[in-house]
């Protein structure tokens, strides 16, 4: 089995570019199956399923969205393996900017979009830069010059990747992105022993436990200040 | 240059070195406050875990991108005199798998080359495969060519090398910039370096473009529908990479399209041009003909259908000259109608 692990900004338009690019891999008779991460909330879901691919949900909570992916990656690739999926499409919602969603040997695919401002590429963390692949969406509503601008700051960022315009609602550049997310050499068993490409956000504090009250007593654990004489 | 030579030069005498590092040195926040003339590897050196955490940073990836980067931009900037002097389709099939109804399919800069069919019978197709160099690895099985050989994998890859720049009718500019800033965001993306006479072009070009004229300072989200178009039109002709320029309908509002195509074609442009407009579809010099999914047949524009043309364009300017008088308030009278 291949897997891809999607990761971008929400409402950058994942779903709709997995879904486009899912349909050229079907035509070529590839079983391709879904899991979609996400936090609170995702009816992503059924989108998958009405285009007739098998897909499960996990929603993080109140957990760090990352972390819980990476505790779950391992499961959701055996039951991938167990379905016999040629190629198993992990999505994942990128919600802090510092988001860490790639693993090492796993092909990495960080979708953006156009509309989400010019130092967007500049202020996302290894979610962009350790991408294999940068998919640019959107660009069918913003002029020839700030697509060209926009796609300079990720390469500025991430000079390593390539660097593609697929637009999810006509589909276009779909195709090609399917070229290059299935490589039948590929063959994934299990994660185990595999490492991230790089550590996630972290924390350890207590409002990770639960606490509410705002104050400086209640502030344990690995607590950080803003420099608001320097700043 | 290799890891450790790179790793004993400071940022300041790479960026005096390689002027363009400038962008990808402005990308990255853990050097924000270090010192910018002490080597990589003294910077390096600085960096305890907890700062590599808190900026994402890993040493080998940056080393790596570092050496990606200059690799690349400088290919591209010995590679801007490279010309793409025609650009050449070879046929595939349709939907059914039939084969398309040309023998080869020539581009060259300056041409127009307008592209008919109804909605969904393959245009999208076509300009995809242009845009990703086709090479029979497409659901159409079409073959592209470069000056006549076997188009460099860059064009599909790189993220500074598109084949193709796109105007249509819904795109809009979004960043809230002035029109002089928008355009020297745009020259510095292109490292583009003596900039401000080939702005003032851009703008120039697109005040003749557009019936109203605007300034340098007017706000890009201020512009009307027709100036901005104008503005994307001049700008995709001067300082836009792409050889290529596909034209999706232009629409017939507050611009003059003759001279839209007249810019375009004027820096070289191999122009593209979805339209089911008589006088666009004209204007060009051959029109393609797509029907499910292929390429259906190519026609060059005939003596008699210029002709027509004439005629055509006459037509528009009259109807030109009376949304001109109706905008300024004047009542049409039935001569002006006549020719």
């Amino acid at each position: 089995m291949n897997l891809v692990t999607i990761s971008g900004p929400p409402s950058s338009g994942k779903t709709a570019v997995i879904l486009k690019t899912a349909e050229s891999l079907k035509q070529r008779g590839l079983k391709i199956g879904a899991v979609k991460f996400d936090c609170l909330y995702t009816d992503d879901d059924v989108a998958y399923e009405k285009a007739g691919i098998p897909v499960k949900k996990g929603l993080s909570g109140s957990l760090c969205p990352d972390h819980y992916f990476v505790s779950n990656i391992e499961a959701v690739t055996a039951w991938g393996v167990e379905e016999k999926f040629d190629l198993l499409v992990s999505e994942s919602a990128g919600l802090c900017n510092r988001c860490s969603p790639y693993v090492k040997d796993i092909k990495a695919v960080c979708v953006i979009d156009n509309l989400s401002g010019i130092n967007t590429p500049r202020k996302i963390g290894p979610m962009l830069r350790m991408a294999d692949i940068v998919v640019i969406t959107k660009g069918d509503i913003v002029s020839q010059a700030e697509r060209e601008v926009f796609a300079a700051g990720v390469y500025a960022v991430n000079p390593g990747a390539v660097i593609m315009h697929v637009n999810g609602l006509t589909g276009q550049g779909a195709y090609e992105l399917s070229t290059l997310l299935f490589d039948e050499n590929q063959h994934i068993d299990t994660l185990k022993g595999k490492k991230l490409r790089f550590s996630m956000p972290s924390a350890l504090c207590s409002y990770c436990l639960g606490e509410t009250r705002i104050g400086e007593s209640y502030q344990m654990g690995n607590v950080r200040k803003i420099d608001l004489k320097n700043n | 240059m290799t890891q450790n030579e790179i790793l004993q030069q400071s940022p300041q005498v790479l960026i005096e070195k390689y002027p363009f590092l400038t962008s990808f040195f402005d990308g990255q926040h853990w050097m924000a406050d270090l010192n910018p003339t002490r080597s990589l590897a003294e910077l390096f050196a600085l960096i305890d875990e907890g700062f590599a955490e808190d900026h994402a940073f890993d040493a080998d990836a940056f080393i790596g991108q570092l050496i990606d980067f200059i690799t690349e931009m400088q290919a591209f900037i010995g590679n801007d005199t490279f010309k793409v002097n025609k650009l050449t389709i070879l046929p595939g099939t349709n939907k059914s798998g039939e084969p398309e109804g040309f023998e080869k399919l020539d581009f060259e800069p300056k041409t127009i080359t307008s592209i008919v069919g109804p909605t969904g019978s393959g245009k999208s197709r076509l300009l995809a495969d242009i845009e990703w160099v086709a090479q029979g690895d497409t659901p159409t099985r079409r073959k592209m060519l470069i000056n006549e050989q076997l188009p460099d994998s860059a064009w599909r890859f790189s993220g500074n090398k598109k084949l193709v720049a796109q105007l249509s009718q819904n795109m809009n500019f979004v960043m809230d910039l002035t029109v002089k800033e928008f355009l020297e965001l745009h020259a510095k993306s292109r490292m583009v370096s003596d900039a401000d006479d080939l702005i003032n072009r851009i703008i120039s070009s697109a005040n003749e473009l557009a019936g109203e004229k605007f300034s340098p300072d007017t706000a890009i989200t201020a512009l009307s529908g027709g100036q901005s178009r104008a503005l994307m039109i001049a700008d995709t002709a001067l300082l836009s990479q792409s050889p290529v320029v596909l034209i999706d309908e232009i629409e017939n509002a507050g611009i003059d399209r003759k001279k839209a195509l007249e810019i375009l074609t004027g820096e070289d442009k191999i122009v593209l041009m979805a339209t089911h407009d008589p006088l666009l579809a004209l204007m060009a010099d051959q029109r393609i003909v797509i029907k499910n999914g292929g390429i259906h047949s190519v026609i060059k524009t005939s003596a008699e259908e210029r002709a027509l043309l004439a005629e055509l364009e006459k037509a528009d300017i009259k109807h030109q000259k009376m949304r001109t008088a109706l905008r300024s308030g004047a009542v049409l009278q039935g001569e002006n109608l006549k020719y």
